[in-house]
């Protein structure tokens, strides 16, 4: 069976170019960039090439870039490392109830190190109101992070706005564009932002290579302490491969943006008009025009999510879901709880992340398939007869 | 994969799907906010189940031990079907992942509260109605920690709970997440608990 991935977000396919630029450093070129020898410069010269292909992509210079191991990773750098480095000056930060948890948890970790933290609400359509993350400010505030597009449910986030009214303050501005980098157009300097944090995966470059801006000036206590890798900032060999690869394809993204985004947002709005046309009680969740060009997401009433997951699975169709039972921890997703939707409904989240690849009649695979797979689990669904019995009467 | 073949059998060709109009039983457990809800129908004749039907609202999982435990139920004494244990359900299933061993409580639960609910309408004199079914869920709030329905948590004396799942909560000492008491694992990570 031809299999349909739709899972950008998880993971993409590296480009056959990426993994061409990436195979001599896995093969002779084996050095250690901080080698003085012939070995090590070669090396180095193909990361530093990497670093300004990378800064490129977000209007960076390249000595703002610090490489790191994951998105994970430079959100933990910049959160905590932020913070930490501007602790004299105040232990206040705010972020947003639906960043990635890696931003979450580094700001609960400093918590318990005796920060004050502040969670700002969404609406309800994953929106973060400005208004009130400046509500959140004390004079204590050194840090306000807030994501730049929502993985779970494509909402692009007003950051430069947000920035805008740090600025005015001196408070520093982390942005996590982990969703967003190589499919939208991205400028540090119109955005505004001290920090930003991207990952090579999400625009079909390598796992285990990601990436951290950091405003010149900017001061982060690094999380690894050891050599003077990246400026100081993050000690350690470089992953070589995974920073050239990660280059490569942030090269790449920047050629192809424009023309990537106008094909699938034409596929993604296809999709989102398919499924709300041809399916009652399905919804969009995030925001219908402020969207990833990407991504489409819903929640499907009386159903649960796992379950459509693996039903489209069984078709050929690899999706992602945001239901509790999808999730190791079985809590239901902080994203779609912070939005307000209900619990149960909650619990039928399904989100489809296209691809380059990702063609029309691929679109029209999935509104196929989805119908008869919403049907057959609602004709198992306590919920849906009890629906349908208080519709009766 | 994260499930058996067997369990995905049973996720994809359900066995026993669907009502029963004439039910002389009906058990219904959990709730869609805890991401799980079943309901068996039972028909008895002879103190047999001579018909079994579910529905059920969940995960493949939830899906495929509430077909597992109407298969293996079927035709039974009701003495024999009160003894079908979770971790019989489990096993016949070719074994679940850890964190969906919750799942396999509720599919015996479901049935063995539609024979109870047999039991207490055929028992002479008891008119009265059978517990409701399912939980209520207007108190639940946002602060939630209950890794079974995202529920709050009450602090007991010496312990914690989830209301409505009825269950005693104890934080897990390898991951720190809370866990049903009774069980021998973790819900969230695995780890033995200590007696």
């Amino acid at each position: 069976m031809t299999r349909l991935y739709l899972d950008r977000n998880a993971a993409t396919p590296l480009l056959p170019e990426v993994l061409a630029a990436m195979l001599p450093f896995l093969k002779e070129s084996f050095g250690n960039p901080q080698s003085l020898h012939r070995e090590g410069q070669t090396v180095l010269e193909a990361t530093e090439e990497a670093r300004e292909s990378v800064a490129r992509l977000i209007g960076a210079a390249a000595d703002e870039i610090v490489f790191t191991a994951s998105g994970s990773e430079a959100n933990n750098l910049a959160v905590k490392g932020l913070a930490l480095a501007s602790r004299v000056k105040g232990t206040h930060l705010v972020v947003s109830a639906i960043e990635h948890p890696s931003v979450l948890n580094a700001a609960r970790a400093l918590e318990k190190l005796g920060f004050g933290v502040s969670i700002v609400p969404v609406d309800g359509r994953g929106f973060v109101d400005p208004a009130a993350v400046e509500k959140a400010l004390t004079p204590k505030t050194t840090l306000v992070s807030v994501m730049l597009a929502n993985s779970e449910v494509g909402t692009i986030e007003p950051v430069a706005e947000i920035a805008a009214l740090c600025k005015a303050r001196n408070i520093a501005v982390h942005t996590d564009a982990v969703a967003a980098a190589g499919s939208i157009p991205i400028d540090v300097a119109t955005l505004g932002v001290d920090a930003l944090s991207l990952a090579g995966a999400p625009f079909y470059g390598p796992k285990g290579a990601a990436a951290l801006f950091l405003k010149k000036g900017t001061r982060a206590l690094p999380l690894v302490d050891g050599g003077i890798q990246e400026g100081g900032r993050r000690a350690g060999t470089e992953n070589v491969a995974g920073i050239v690869g990660l280059g490569r394809a942030a090269g790449i993204a920047r050629e192809r943006l424009a023309e990537r985004a106008v094909r699938e947002a034409a596929l993604r709005d296809r999709l989102i008009d398919g499924v709300l046309g041809s399916f009652d009680h399905v919804v969009l969740t995030g925001s219908r025009d402020r969207r990833l060009p990407y991504h489409a997401s819903f929640c499907v009433e009386f159903v649960e999510g796992e379950s459509l997951l693996l039903s489209l699975d069984m078709k050929g169709i690899a999706v992602a879901s945001g239901s509790a039972c999808s999730s190791k921890s079985l809590k239901a997703s902080h994203v779609l709880l912070a939005m307000g939707l209900d619990h149960a409904l909650a619990q039928g989240s399904l989100v489809f992340s296209l691809l380059e690849g990702t063609s029309a009649g691929d679109i029209e695979a999935v509104l196929a398939a989805f119908g008869p797979i919403i049907d057959r689990l609602r004709r198992m669904s306590p919920t849906y007869t009890e629906f349908l019995k208080e519709k009766r009467t | 994969m994260i499930y058996s073949d067997k369990v995905m059998d049973h996720f994809a060709n359900p066995r026993n799907v669907g009502t029963l109009a004439d039910a002389d039983g009906v058990g219904q457990v959990g709730n869609p906010v805890c991401g799980d809800m079943m309901t068996f129908y039972i028909k008895v004749k002879d103190d047999k189940l001579a018909d079994i039907k579910f529905q059920t609202f969940g995960c493949g999982a939830a899906i495929a031990v509430s077909s597992m435990v109407s298969e293996m139920a079927m035709g039974k004494s009701l003495a024999e079907a009160m003894a079908i244990t979770n971790e019989k359900v489990a096993e016949e299933l070719g074994g679940l992942p850890k964190n969906k061993m919750h799942c396999s409580n509720l599919g015996a639960d479901a049935l063995h509260k539609a024979i109870e609910d047999y039991e207490s309408k055929s028992r002479p004199g008891a008119g009265e109605a059978a517990p409701a079914a399912g939980a209520d869920h207007a108190e639940h709030e946002e602060e939630c920690s209950c890794p079974y329905c995202d529920g709050p948590v009450i602090g007991l004396e010496d312990a914690c709970a989830c209301r409505h799942c009825e269950i005693e909560l104890v934080e897990c000492p390898a991951c720190g997440n809370y866990t049903n008491k009774a069980d021998a694992t973790c819900v969230s990570c695995g780890a033995k608990l200590p007696a």
